[in-house]
């Protein structure tokens, strides 16, 4: 069995403000890779560009770190041109919601088998403190002067209406949950989406530990997330975020199942003609 | 009855009539009556309605490019005439309807709906079209009948009998008219195939072990992607419609980083999207293959017209420095021998290829020989635990593992790293990598490939051309028979081959023959070699040069001599 520090990668020099969400976030994923027994030559961590986006800097893995909101359509390549891999695309709410919006919305269309474990922190912390597609309305930031005044993007409600296979929300100062949800995630067959509250300890002081406590709830076992309108209201309400799978569903045709390349040869395109 | 050498038809009607269903049957049939054949189309961007024709050169001898000269023009719409009057000559026959052609000294009135609507509906009007051409030219009338067959395979027996029959109806009428217009046959043509430019790029492709294509439709390079998505079942492709070009540029990339060769197929729009994607190929040192089809910018320009203005763009597209290569196929025959090369010489170098078509070319078509074999050479190594993405060696080529073959991990960032692709700062290694990556400019300049000269060892003057234009100038100079002229074709234009420095050097004087309005070429071999470029050619008007223009173009040029 592999354990969470067989994921370390030795003398890293990280980047991340002490303090900084980022930290529980690594911690669970690489709980759940261990709990999952996935071997780091086996797994791909895709991600743009942020502090989220250090992500597989510091993660044992392969890893494809290519552009400012380019990881979906890189992980899903990456998925179609080899199947057998666990792909996974990291990053942070702009870099996924912001400059890669178009591909966000495309990718919950395809439902490739990769998971998505989005950093939400409502703020641009790499580029020191304007707002991001997730910066409630009338927050103030150094850009901002006069406050936000455009309403929030809200992922899980897009991806509830595009009907995504997975959707999950999650609190990066709950490691227990963030690491079943993220093992949900990557067992799901599909896309999975994971946005994970993380406070910016640096430029978002708003939503800090503390709020996201108090502002989150977690969704009961009784909960069914197979029912699409229920998650619907879930996934618009504002007094208190729900965190948890919030909607699943099951029976969405994989991607790269469909691709007429492998309806009779289930060889990786990668491998084909490479010699064992 | 003297025989023709060749004869030119001209087929010119709105959008939506079927002048390119005429085309594709057409095309066939001559050449299954063992006649060369050469067509090239020109279409306006819309769906139905305005005027568009299609260019057919039928010859006893090889036909590879376009010209002005119509022998027989085939009008079905009113404003046909007036857009292609100045093609026309003293001989030119006018076919078609009366009130199209009545006003035209050669004409002949042929009701191809009417006929068409004997046999139940005005819609078989193409197949009689197809049939009278075919009649006048004397093609063979088997080779019609199963062509009409196979082009309406997929529709009911009775729509297939119909349009057989007013294809044969209208052989009749051609045959009955007695116009003269028949050629000897060629046995050698049964050993040619009939390719396209864009078939030749996706062939070409596929030979090269292309898998993976992800792309936006743009005009005109999408036939390749159809092209390509057609052969997915039988070849194992990937074949990825992506929600935008940057999405397509993006996958590609990924797509060579986990093992697969890829292929994005666009337009100078659609590649203006993704420069910073051939940027993040830079840096990772992960091969792309880019085929750019060019049509006349800026922005939306004429979209669905010809032009050459997009080398500059390929020249410099993304941020920072590293290596490419940009391959600029002149002839159908190029167009695949150069995308296949592209995809051995991105895998073996970790670059961005380009290839260079344009809509002229794309759009052509004519009969080649077998096309060679082709090798694929994949350059992945399997991976151990120790494996650095970016060893530092002495070519600057890094041994490319792929995840999952092998032990080691396969780390790249698009930040400034390290040999195992970790993200620094450090001044000494960020030197060591932009060296490193610049490094491979050697070899790839090593094994450039040779401009292409035509003429006699003592001329004085030449002619330089790249690209789609490769195949007008060679006949307009072959038909000039002046040996002073030489010709330098280049299929690839960066880097500019060092070896092409001889061939300026021994000429008197030198001009440069392109498609676009700034000399884009001629600038860059300005710059190469430090010497002046200044004579030039140039055309931008949206439409290929033919035969005729280039030859009154340098005709021109001598008088000023």
């Amino acid at each position: 069995m592999f354990q969470p520090n067989d994921y370390d990668i030795p003398n890293a020099d990280i980047a991340w403000c002490p303090g900084c969400g980022n930290f529980g976030i690594m911690r669970a994923l690489k709980t759940a890779l261990a709990q999952l027994n996935l071997s780091p030559q086996n797994v791909v961590i895709v991600s743009g560009i942020g502090q989220a986006a250090k992500m597989p800097q510091y993660v044992k893995a392969h890893m494809f770190n290519g552009l400012h909101g380019r990881s979906l359509p890189a992980a899903v390549a990456i998925k179609m041109a080899n199947p057998e891999l666990v792909v996974i695309a990291e990053s942070g709410d702009g870099c996924s919601y912001g400059e890669g919006g178009n591909h966000f919305i495309h990718t919950i269309r395809k439902n490739p088998d990769i998971t998505n474990i989005v950093h939400n922190n409502q703020i641009y912390g790499l580029t020191k403190g304007q707002a991001s597609p997730t910066t409630m309305r009338g927050q103030i930031t150094t850009l901002q002067i006069d406050g936000v005044y455009v309403d929030p993007f809200n992922p899980i409600a897009v991806a509830v209406a595009l009907d995504a296979s997975f959707v999950a929300r999650t609190f990066s100062g709950y490691l227990d949950l963030t690491v079943e949800i993220f093992k949900q995630a990557i067992q799901h067959k599909g896309y999975a989406l994971v946005d994970v509250f993380q406070p910016c300890v640096s430029f978002n002081k708003l939503n800090t530990y503390e709020w996201y406590k108090e502002n989150t709830y977690i969704l009961p076992d009784s909960y069914d997330p197979t029912d699409r309108v229920q998650a619907f209201r879930i996934a618009t309400e504002t007094k208190k975020f729900a965190l948890g799978v919030i909607y699943k569903n099951p029976s969405k045709p994989v991607f790269e199942e469909q691709l007429i390349a492998y309806k009779t040869n289930k060889t990786p395109i990668a491998y084909r003609g490479l010699i064992a | 009855m003297e025989k023709k050498k060749e004869i030119s038809v001209v087929l010119s009607g709105a959008a939506g009539q079927g002048i390119q269903t005429v085309e594709e049957i057409l095309v066939r049939v001559i050449k299954d009556s063992d006649l060369y054949v050469f067509a090239t189309k020109e279409y306006m961007s819309r769906i139905r309605g305005g005027n568009n024709s299609t260019t057919l050169r039928i010859s006893c001898e090889p036909v590879h490019a376009n010209i002005d000269r119509i022998d027989l023009l085939v009008v079905l719409n009113e404003n046909a005439i007036d857009r292609l009057r100045w093609r026309m000559n003293d001989s030119t026959i006018v076919l078609g309807e009366e009130k199209f052609v009545r006003n035209e000294p050669n004409h002949v009135i042929i009701d191809f709906s009417k006929i068409a609507e004997s046999f139940g509906n005005r819609i078989y009007a193409n197949s009689v079209a197809t049939g009278v051409l075919a009649g006048i030219m004397n093609l063979n009338v088997e080779a019609l009948k199963k062509n009409i067959e196979e082009h309406f395979s997929t529709r009911s027996k009775e729509i297939i009998g119909a349009n057989v029959s007013a294809a044969l109806k209208g052989y009749e009428i051609g045959r009955s008219l007695n116009l003269k217009l028949e050629l000897t046959r060629c046995e050698e043509v049964k050993h040619k195939r009939l390719l396209s430019g864009s078939k030749a790029v996706a062939l070409g492709a596929v030979a090269a072990g292309c898998n993976f294509v992800s792309s936006y439709p743009m005009s005109p390079s999408t036939v390749v992607f159809t092209e390509l998505a057609k052969m997915a079942k039988s070849h194992g492709i990937l074949v990825e419609q992506a929600e935008d070009e940057i999405a397509a540029a993006n996958m590609v990339i990924a797509a060579w980083y986990a093992g697969a060769r890829g292929l994005v197929t666009t337009s100078g729009g659609g590649f203006a999207l993704m420069c910073e994607a051939i940027s993040l190929a830079g840096m990772i040192e992960t091969p792309i293959v880019v085929h750019l089809g060019q049509r006349p910018g800026p922005a939306t320009g004429l979209p669905t017209r010809t032009e050459q203005a997009d080398l500059n763009l390929v020249l410099y597209a993304g941020h920072g420095e590293f290596p490419r290569v940009v391959y600029a196929p002149g002839s159908i025959e190029e167009a695949y021998e150069l995308t296949a090369r592209a995809f051995n010489v991105a895998d073996k170098f970790q670059i961005p290829v380009f290839i260079l078509t344009d809509q002229y070319l794309l759009d052509s078509y004519y009969l080649v020989d077998q096309l060679p074999e082709v090798s694929i050479e994949r350059h992945i190594v399997k991976t151990n635990q120790n494996y650095r993405r970016y060893e530092i060696t002495e070519d600057g080529i890094s041994p490319r593992g792929i995840p999952g073959y092998g032990d080691g991990l396969v780390r790249v960032d698009s930040d400034e790293h390290d040999e195992f692709g970790h993200i620094t700062e450090s001044a000494s290694v960020r030197k060591m990598m932009v060296e490193k990556r610049l490094k491979k400019f050697k070899r790839i300049v090593e094994e450039s490939l040779t401009p292409r000269f035509f003429g006699s060892e003592n001329y004085e003057l030449l002619l330089v051309s790249w690209g789609s234009t490769f195949l007008i100038v060679r006949e307009a100079l072959r038909s000039l028979g002046n040996d002073k002229i030489a010709h330098l074709h280049f299929p690839q234009v960066y880097p500019v081959p060092p070896t092409a420095k001889r061939f300026f050097e021994k000429a008197k004087k030198i001009i440069f023959i392109e498609q676009n309005a700034t000399g884009q070429f001629a600038n860059l071999i300005k710059q190469t070699f430090c010497m002046d470029t200044s004579n030039r050619i140039l055309k931008y008007d949206g439409f290929p040069y033919s035969v005729e223009q280039v030859l009154r173009a340098v005709r021109e040029k001598l008088e000023v001599e």
